[in-house]
């Protein structure tokens, strides 16, 4: 096993009763890489991530995490051994407000959870670094506003001030300009490259566009396999890429 | 701005910025209560019946802290209330009745007997979690009934005396019904004090995120088993505290007490009230419990009655009493306080 691949899947496999969803999929990222998997829809984009952050328990295979096999472990261990993600769908705390929001992985991050008897509010480092989260993904304004009335861009947004807060040292970027308007996809492709390149990320996709001008590396998923994997030009020059996916384009 | 204002109405905007005053004035009220009765100004029933509120509140405030703030839907809090009410009882007829030693051993036997049935029960979710804790409480239940050498089985234990408080030769008797009036108000106010502190803290601001998001919050690395199984524990252990006073003031704890009726009934308390804040099970308690009182001295079919009114909450005001009087969210709390 390489020594800077912060993620490494291995033979990894998942079914669905009858239906392999992913089948034998071994994909390594390098420390620092900025990486997209793309495939059409089915391909088996979300059910790696599912694996790959712990929400589904693969059938066969293995997830290496900075080396240590985390193939049974729960969610909350892999994000704690510095895996941040977002969701394809907003998957916030949608009655409280952005501030809140952000807070509470804040306060994960610094220890603070158990703090049973200190009000929270009054905690000046909670506050500071909540609202310096949220003026960085451009949300300063938004603090005290419930995130269920934000815009859609907005949640968006928030959904990755929440995943930075935990200071990960990989981010799963699920869709992150889905449903976007080009103004608020020009927008969100600003934000991610303004990422400190330390932060290792592993984006999946549908905007060719968003891919292209984002990653140095592309895997390339299609009926449960990798049928490409590499930097993007020779992704982009594949024969078999061209004709079952980027074909259709143009 | 003007259009938050427009969505606080008069009442509102009053209690905000007369808000120390009217706890100010609700305090004064509560200490000078008795001296009401004393006059006569109000029947000697009323002392108890403040008493019965106040028990009521700090109950319905231990369940809320797993319904309306960790979202937990436990129908089996009773179970709590119920074991407290025992323990108390079974300490004071054969040990002692000094509340040094029984509050202390009340709370720890309810917070041991809630990180057990809380290992199994808060392992489920929504429904699943209701039926897992109705079958605890119902289990319990089921042994105060059948263990009679014990509990006293179908009549309880009984003959409860008054508490006392205090060591060696300073041991304060509480043997009137006023001066219980007056702990169970000082107990009330302490364990409202601690809620408070409780919900506000980190703690309880991660109680309020798994009630919106379990699995959100685990993506960020919280392992929310742990906090769901803590807040059970500490409901559990205020619920005991609350069963203590029940059993002192009722001079008797019966299997009653640990029924699914008294889940329910404190249930409906929360959804009257409005569940989610700390003042809202006080309003609950008080609402339902004079309400049962005004009802059944006037008609025997009371609880039908009732019955009607919940159902009115339900549909008409699914944010109790409170939300009548407070803005709903914190966030609007606060915006609210910048214009005042």
């Amino acid at each position: 096993m390489s020594s800077t691949a912060i993620l490494q899947v291995e033979h990894l496999s998942k079914h669905f009763g009858g239906l392999a969803a992913l089948n034998d999929v071994s994909v390594q990222v390098e420390r620092g890489a900025r990486q997209a998997i793309i495939g059409p829809n089915g391909a088996g984009k979300s059910t790696l991530f599912n694996l790959i952050a712990g929400e589904l328990v693969p059938t066969k295979g293995q997830v290496y995490l900075q080396g240590r096999d985390v193939t049974a472990l729960p969610v909350h261990t892999r994000a704690n051994f510095g895996l941040g993600r977002t969701f394809q769908r907003n998957n916030l705390f949608f009655g409280l407000s952005a501030f809140e929001n952000v807070r509470l992985a804040v306060q994960h991050r610094r220890r603070l959870n158990r703090e049973l008897f200190r009000a929270a509010d009054k905690n000046d480092l909670l506050t500071r670094e909540s609202h310096g989260l949220l003026q960085r993904v451009g949300l300063g304004e938004r603090a005290d506003q419930i995130v269920r009335t934000l815009a859609y861009g907005e949640q968006r947004a928030l959904e990755i001030a929440l995943a930075l807060a935990t200071e990960p040292q990989m981010l799963l970027l699920d869709e992150p300009t889905a449903g976007m308007s080009p103004a608020e996809t020009t927008q969100m492709v600003r934000l991610i490259e303004s990422l400190p390149r330390a932060l290792t990320l592993l984006v999946v996709e549908h905007d060719m566009d968003v891919v292209f001008s984002l990653a140095d590396r592309i895997t390339v998923l299609h009926y449960g396999q990798i049928i490409a994997d590499g930097k993007p030009n020779a992704v982009r020059a594949n024969p078999l890429v061209q004709e079952i996916y980027l074909g259709v384009q143009t | 701005m003007a259009t938050i204002t427009a969505q606080l109405n008069n009442a509102q905007l009053w209690l905000l910025r007369n808000r120390k005053w009217t706890v100010v004035a609700l305090l004064l009220l509560a200490l000078i209560f008795p001296l009401l009765v004393r006059f006569r100004i109000l029947n000697a029933y009323s002392l108890s019946l403040a008493i019965d509120v106040l028990i009521y509140a700090i109950f319905a405030m231990s369940l809320d802290l797993l319904l309306g703030y960790t979202g937990l839907i436990s129908f089996g809090h009773a179970a709590f209330f119920g074991l407290g009410a025992y323990i108390l009882a079974y300490l004071s007829t054969r040990l002692t009745s000094n509340l040094l030693l029984t509050v202390p051993l009340v709370l720890l036997g309810t917070a041991l007997a809630a990180l057990v049935i809380g290992f199994f029960a808060v392992r489920t979710r929504g429904i699943y979690f209701l039926m897992v804790t109705l079958a605890f409480g119902q289990m319990l239940f089921s042994i105060a009934i059948s263990w009679s050498s014990v509990t006293g089985g179908s009549d309880g234990l009984t003959g409860v005396p008054n508490p006392s408080l205090g060591l060696g030769p300073l041991n304060l008797a509480i043997d009137t019904r006023e001066n219980f009036y007056f702990f169970t108000l000082a107990i009330f106010l302490i364990s409202f004090w601690l809620l408070r502190r409780i919900v506000n803290s980190p703690f309880g601001w991660t109680l309020r995120g798994i009630r919106e998001n379990d699995a959100r919050l685990r993506a960020l690395g919280v392992n929310t088993f742990r906090f769901k199984l803590a807040a059970f524990v500490v409901g559990g252990a205020f619920a005991g505290l609350a069963g203590l006073l029940q059993a002192h003031s009722a001079s008797i704890a019966s299997p009653e007490n640990l029924y699914w009726t008294t889940s329910g009934q404190v249930m409906i308390m929360l959804l009257v009230g409005g569940a989610g804040t700390l003042t809202g099970p006080l309003l609950g308690a008080a609402t339902v419990r004079l309400l049962q009182n005004f009802a059944s001295t006037r008609t025997e079919r009371w609880e039908t009655l009732m019955g009607l009114v919940f159902i009115a909450f339900v549909l008409f005001l699914r944010g109790g009493l409170i939300s009548l009087l407070r803005p709903r969210t914190t966030a609007e709390t606060s915006r609210a306080q910048e214009i005042i």
